[in-house]
């Protein structure tokens, strides 16, 4: 053992060695490209053109930023209006899904009614649903609904989601029944209990729901793509990607773009770097359902 | 059924309630008080918005599929009925349709043989290096994998078109090491073609009659083997990037789950580090890679947002998507009936590919 121990010890090293290299190249890899997209946001068209890779812009500028801000006078931004419809939009979609997914959640971890198998196994059908299938006939739904091209039509069908609903009963039904039973006895009824008994103990399932619904609506393009063609109503995502997709022929104006790509990311990088835990937990949760 | 059957008919007899209810969590016990209306008053908002945006569409897509309707109108009484005309033009009439879903078709499979294992296999190695608790910092670096997943497909997208410019910055980076980079988002060549081509098999401007002459949906043989375009090389790109840190905290908890006597038992029996994974972690990651090969290819049949933001199925239909065709034909060309056959369809594939799935994950057990 002893005479193994020291080459033993110098591979061990060289394995550490190694593998950090392989995670700092990875940093690198994955990172990088939103260093270069915030930098490039300071570019001028013609620096971004002719030094893509350089991490330092020459000249520093900021007429990307100004245009964005509505402040350059040779271009009208919407940008005002698409962040307004997104943080319109975002934060009605987090409080309705709270709502909602607290409420069935419980129903579905503690109450009985009839139909209540019936309701968590078509939870679980929804899920096997492919999301990109329903995006012509959301349109189609919402039109016949006469949602199209308003606000209700962006935000109601992301209300209910299967995730947050089995994120909340999971939660509901980890708190002891014990407590419950102690409010019955004093003679509580059933929505007492719930929102003075059990839901003040799900805070952390409460925030991981907020802060999964914030990123998910924040980010959501294809049914905003669906559920309005008026430039008004579009948000961050949409009018980045209305702008790209169809200006690919007028100039690259590469700055301005990866400007507003870095203001579309900047929210969910403030969240993420202040609550990165409850992201990883609630895949970590996920992962075990499926 | 017969099991489920069995066990409602000992439910019913008295002896077995009784034991079955000690069994069961405390709030069963007790009687059914009067929580059918309040059970029914919480479920309902998120079971109607289910019904609504969920069931609905799906009836609706099927339905509007057998029309002839361009989407203005209504398509419950101002419609023109063609039964499955939509359906055969997709699968076995000669038309234009059927050639653009035999290449969606043929992009999503190259598609689909490329991320699979590339996004599982790097994904496994990042959650085992992270893994690892000798090292330090393993919170940051899962914390920086993880970060391409959260931001938005529209962000990233315009990222990566800055990235692969013709005059970007990987041809910058690739010129560095001497090689001359394409010019991605317009180079419609297959993988395939461009290395038969390399070898000096085949010359891709007059390929062999047999495989030029044959089709199969309308497009031919030829074109079929193309391989992945170096364009949606690009896509792949993305894919794998903003996806391999998801697929790395799913591995990171099927890792977690493995308790660590058992390899430590493995190591006492002598085996090496390689023999300790390929026989130990391995088996027991199951579970976890059969998760993550169904994801990455349910996940691979629904590219959409890339496709619309980047590269709107160019070059020469070489990165066209199934939904992003049913997306054009209905929005597009106003042919709503076609746009929704196309979704039916690759609703079917996808069903039948997990179900397939499932079942070969099922059966190694």
């Amino acid at each position: 053992m002893d005479r193994e121990g020291a080459p033993l010890m110098t591979r061990w090293h060289a394995m550490r060695a190694l593998a950090y290299l392989v995670l700092a190249g990875g940093v690198v890899l994955y990172l990088g490209p939103f260093v270069i997209q915030v930098v490039t946001s300071f570019k001028t068209d013609a620096d971004a053109t002719a030094n893509p890779v350089s991490l330092v812009p020459d000249p520093v500028t900021l007429d990307a930023w100004r245009t964005v801000a509505g402040k350059n006078p040779a271009v009208r931004s919407p940008v005002d209006r698409w962040l307004a419809n997104s943080f319109i939009v975002t934060i009605s979609v987090t409080l309705g899904r709270v709502a909602l997914a607290s409420l069935a959640g419980y129903a579905l971890a503690r109450l009985r009614f009839p139909g209540r198998r019936v309701v968590s196994a078509g939870l679980i059908a929804v899920i096997a649903v492919p999301g990109i299938v329903l995006l012509i006939p959301k349109f189609l739904v919402l039109q016949q609904l006469n949602l199209f091209d308003t606000y209700a039509g962006m935000i109601v069908p992301l209300l209910a989601d299967v995730g947050s609903i089995l994120l909340m009963k999971a939660a509901f039904e980890a708190v002891p029944y014990e407590l419950e039973e102690a409010a019955i006895i004093d003679g509580a009824g059933v929505f007492a209990r719930f929102w003075q008994v059990v839901l003040p103990l799900t805070v952390p399932a409460l925030i991981t729901v907020v802060i999964l619904s914030f990123q998910g609506s924040w980010n959501e393009f294809t049914h905003f793509l669906v559920a309005t063609s008026d430039p008004d109503k579009a948000t961050l995502n949409l009018g980045i990607a209305r702008l790209t997709a169809g200006g690919l022929s007028q100039g690259s104006q590469f700055p301005l773009k990866l400007a507003l790509a870095t203001l579309s990311t900047l929210p969910i990088a403030i969240v993420y770097v202040f609550f990165s835990r409850y992201f990883t937990r609630s895949v970590a949760s996920t992962g075990v359902k499926g | 059924m017969t099991t489920s059957h069995n066990a409602s008919i000992g439910e019913s007899s008295s002896d077995t309630r009784a034991t079955a209810a000690a069994a069961r969590p405390p709030w069963h016990r007790r009687p059914l008080v009067r929580e059918a209306g309040t059970g029914w008053l919480f479920v309902s908002p998120a079971v109607i918005v289910f019904l609504l945006f969920f069931v609905t569409p799906i009836v609706m897509a099927v339905w509007v599929s057998l029309l002839e309707w361009n989407g203005q109108s209504n398509p419950f009484n101002d419609f023109e009925f063609v039964g499955l005309e939509n359906y055969r033009r997709l699968l076995t009439d000669d038309s234009l349709l059927r050639e653009d879903f035999a290449i969606s078709v043929r992009n999503t499979v190259y598609y689909v043989a490329v991320f699979v294992p590339a996004v599982a296999t790097l994904s496994f190695g990042l959650a085992l290096i992270v893994n690892n608790r000798v090292l330090k910092g393993r919170g940051f670096f899962r914390t920086a994998f993880y970060f391409p997943s959260i931001t938005s497909s529209v962000a990233i997208s315009v990222t990566i078109l800055f990235l692969f410019q013709g005059s970007g910055v990987i041809n910058t980076m690739l010129s560095w090491v001497g090689i001359e980079g394409p010019v991605w988002f317009n180079d419609a060549r297959g993988l395939v073609h461009i290395f038969l081509d390399g070898l000096g098999v085949v010359d891709p401007q007059s390929p062999p009659g047999w495989l030029a002459d044959n089709d199969v949906l309308g497009l031919s043989l030829w074109q079929w083997i193309a391989g992945p375009s170096v364009a949606m090389c690009a896509l792949l790109f993305l894919a794998i990037w903003t996806t391999s840190g998801t697929f790395m905290l799913f591995f990171l908890a099927g890792l977690q789950n493995i308790p660590p006597e058992v390899e430590e038992a493995a190591a006492v029996d002598g085996a090496g580090s390689w023999q300790r994974f390929r026989y130990v972690t391995l088996p027991l990651m199951r579970p976890s890679l059969a998760l993550v090969v169904t994801l990455a290819l349910i996940g691979s049949w629904q590219v959409f947002d890339q496709v619309f933001i980047i590269s709107q199925g160019a070059p020469s239909k070489t990165t066209q998507t199934p939904a992003y065709l049913s997306y054009t034909k209905s929005f597009g060309d106003g042919r709503f009936g076609q746009g929704a056959a196309v979704a039916v369809v690759l609703f079917v594939i996808i069903v039948v590919l997990t179900g397939g799935l499932r079942w070969i994950a099922r059966e190694r057990r």
